[in-house]
């Protein structure tokens, strides 16, 4: 069994923004880059399915030489081998041309499973997973949280609004993870010695013979609007101040 | 020379401060409140495979070396300095082992606590020998093919719970300790005769525990003597050579969580309608932990760096890895101490009180400065190496 995980590299949740100054793209410089918080999902899953089934885990990435890190946390997690698709520019990329890429690059490796978060963090598009699935003609298994792989089939659950939905598919087929469908482990020191003698192939677009054709194009970024300073209700009763507060709520804050 | 850490030493760093901050910070306040030894820490340690870090291969190790160990320290410490020192104290039990075990010894204990399934402590301190190893009362006199160990030891870290205690004794009480009088020899856990005594209500590292021993016609076989009669000397002060760093990255990690709380707080308290890290005051205080803080860090990487070609053997330690040792430890304890004072202050009447972390660091930054030799004990070692 051949599983292939696709990872993004994504700046740290933690990591402070900065639009940079063509007002369409971040300030890079002092950006923490790691593993998609989904798509550890989706390399966590993967290695359940490497131990049970004895599957072949590859993680594949795509943008500059730094996605090796998150590459590399994939193999010391405990991936077998790992492909770059190295590229200065690709990081903002159209999801399609993505998408695009990724297929090319994932065909060869025969997949029968191929793992993805549900989204990435960084711009929430959450459409490469489904592109892929579409340009390899594969059935995909969106936004799950418990999957069953069976003897060529595969049962997902995915949550709607409280309820479950038990979708089953053939393999091959794509499967995006959402959160819940695993407690991701950490890379262990076994681990993190082992990950450098393990395979990593860098290939580039010219390789895949893909040239970028981006139809979707960012055209400016917007920080959040500043958090307006809280108000402290005033009153000498606590009557008073109830009353004050509905005022507010009813006149200012507009709610009730 | 590449002056950096290598892809697997950022790789362990990054794991262990995600370790810390899901698995360790949540519970700290709570670890020093309880002041129990914290096994569900080291459970976390098991799991990632951490114990392993500066063991051998061939004794079940990651052999990632000593500068490893102490970024994982630093980690730990940064969010809870009692539980690093589960880290830390696991080195220093081990390293008279490592040092001075013969082949079989270390096939015999090693594996276990390279697993972090046996837990290890260091026996040194008694009740008249702190910094004098020379006050050393606890005898050991062979009968056949066993010791008979009869003394007390003080302070020990983890002794309750160790597996095997490594037990400095004297067994030539004619010799000068350092000539010849001490041998360090292997007590396990259960042995007729080892008993532990009180245990210290502490200031500062809470989580961790810290015990009297007490050996009363302990029967230990002669087969778990470290290298031959006569080595102790040499294998404790290899031992405190080696294991100094890792003190000095647990003050580092204190130091660098106080500082991160400080500017966190700085940034985010408002008076006189401004941020207080706006006031120059204050954001110069900050600017000389930070500088502090890095320079201790710094210094103890490259002692890390010199220890990591200096083999865990008998053999003699370079001068320039027992100074760097030495100030290492020196400058980074007092740095804990000076840092997470200020950061007390920064915090003000918050910093006092145990609804932030700051007290709590400043309590556990003392210790750094009194164990595995105190501050003054570093200047000694440090003056006879110029």
């Amino acid at each position: 069994m051949n599983i292939v995980v696709c990872i993004k590299q994504v700046p740290d949740t933690e990591t402070q923004i900065k639009i940079a100054s063509d007002g369409k793209s971040i300030e890079t410089d002092d950006i923490k880059w790691v593993m998609n918080p989904y798509d550890e999902f989706g390399v966590e899953e993967a290695l359940v399915l490497q131990k049970e089934k004895g599957a072949e885990v590859t993680v594949v990435g795509a943008g500059p030489q730094r996605v090796t890190e998150a590459l590399r946390t994939a193999l010391a997690m405990g991936a077998d081998k790992a492909v770059l698709i190295e590229d200065d520019d690709f990081y903002g990329a159209d999801p399609i041309t993505v998408a695009k890429v990724l297929a090319k690059a994932i065909e060869p490796l025969n997949p029968d499973i191929i793992f993805f978060g549900q989204r990435a963090v960084d711009d929430d598009s959450g459409v490469v997973g489904s592109a892929v699935a579409e340009f390899l003609d594969m059935p995909q298994l969106s936004v799950v949280t418990k999957v069953e792989v069976g003897d060529g089939t595969v049962q997902a659950h995915r949550p709607v609004e409280g309820a479950t939905l038990v979708l089953e598919s053939t393999l091959p087929c794509v499967i995006t993870a959402q959160k819940g469908l695993n407690e991701p482990r950490y890379a262990s020191l076994p681990g993190i010695m082992k990950a450098k003698k393990k395979p990593l192939e860098v290939i580039s677009l010219a390789d895949l013979g893909v040239e970028r054709d981006d139809k979707l194009e960012i055209v400016a970024l917007n920080p959040p609007p500043e958090r307006a300073p809280g108000k402290q209700v005033e009153g000498e009763t606590g009557q008073e101040i109830a009353i004050n507060l509905v005022k507010l709520l009813r006149e200012e804050a507009k709610v009730i | 020379m590449l002056y950096d850490l290598t892809d697997e030493q950022r790789m362990l760093q990054e794991t262990v401060r995600r370790i810390a901050k899901e698995q360790i910070e949540p519970g700290a306040a709570e670890r020093d409140a309880k002041a129990e030894f914290p096994w569900d820490v080291v459970q976390v340690f098991r799991d990632n495979g951490l114990f392993a870090c500066d063991f051998k291969e061939a004794y079940g190790g990651a052999e990632m070396g000593v500068l490893a160990l102490c970024l994982a320290v630093e980690e730990v410490a940064k969010v809870c300095a009692g539980s690093s020192l589960v880290l830390l104290v696991h080195e220093l039990g081990s390293m008279p082992i490592l040092l001075g075990g013969s082949h079989e010894q270390k096939e015999r204990w090693l594996p276990g606590l390279a697993a972090g399934e046996k837990l290890v402590a260091f026996g040194l301190t008694e009740p008249g020998a702190g910094s004098d190893v020379g006050g050393i009362r606890t005898r050991a006199i062979k009968k056949g093919d066993k010791y008979i160990i009869n003394g007390t030891k003080q302070f020990i870290s983890h002794a309750d719970v160790a597996d095997y205690i490594c037990v400095a004794c004297v067994t030539d009480p004619e010799a000068k300790p350092h000539k010849g009088g001490l041998s360090i020899i292997v007590v396990e856990k259960g042995t007729p005769g080892l008993s532990i005594g009180k245990h210290e209500d502490k200031l500062g590292i809470r989580a961790s525990s810290t015990c009297e021993v007490i050996l009363e016609d302990c029967e230990v076989p002669a087969a778990n003597l470290l290298g031959s009669e006569g080595d102790g000397f040499h294998i404790l002060m290899k031992t405190l050579d080696f294991t100094r760093p890792c003190v000095a990255s647990q003050a580092v990690g204190i130091a660098q969580g106080a500082l991160d709380v400080a500017v966190a707080y700085a940034r985010e308290r408002q008076q006189f309608g401004q941020a207080i890290i706006t006031f120059q005051g204050l954001n110069w205080m900050l600017a000389d932990m930070d500088t502090q803080v890095e320079a201790a860090r710094q210094l103890v990487y490259k002692t890390c760096s010199v220890f990591e070609d200096v083999p865990k053997d008998l053999s003699k330690v370079p001068r320039e890895a027992i100074r760097l040792s030495a100030m290492s430890k020196l400058f980074a304890a007092e740095t804990a101490m000076k840092v997470t004072t200020d950061a007390v202050q920064i915090l003000g009447g918050y910093g006092y009180v145990k609804e932030y972390p700051v007290e709590r660091m400043m309590r556990d930054a003392k210790i750094t400065q009194i164990y595995e030799g105190t501050s003054q004990i570093q200047k000694v070692v440090i003056a006879s190496c110029l």
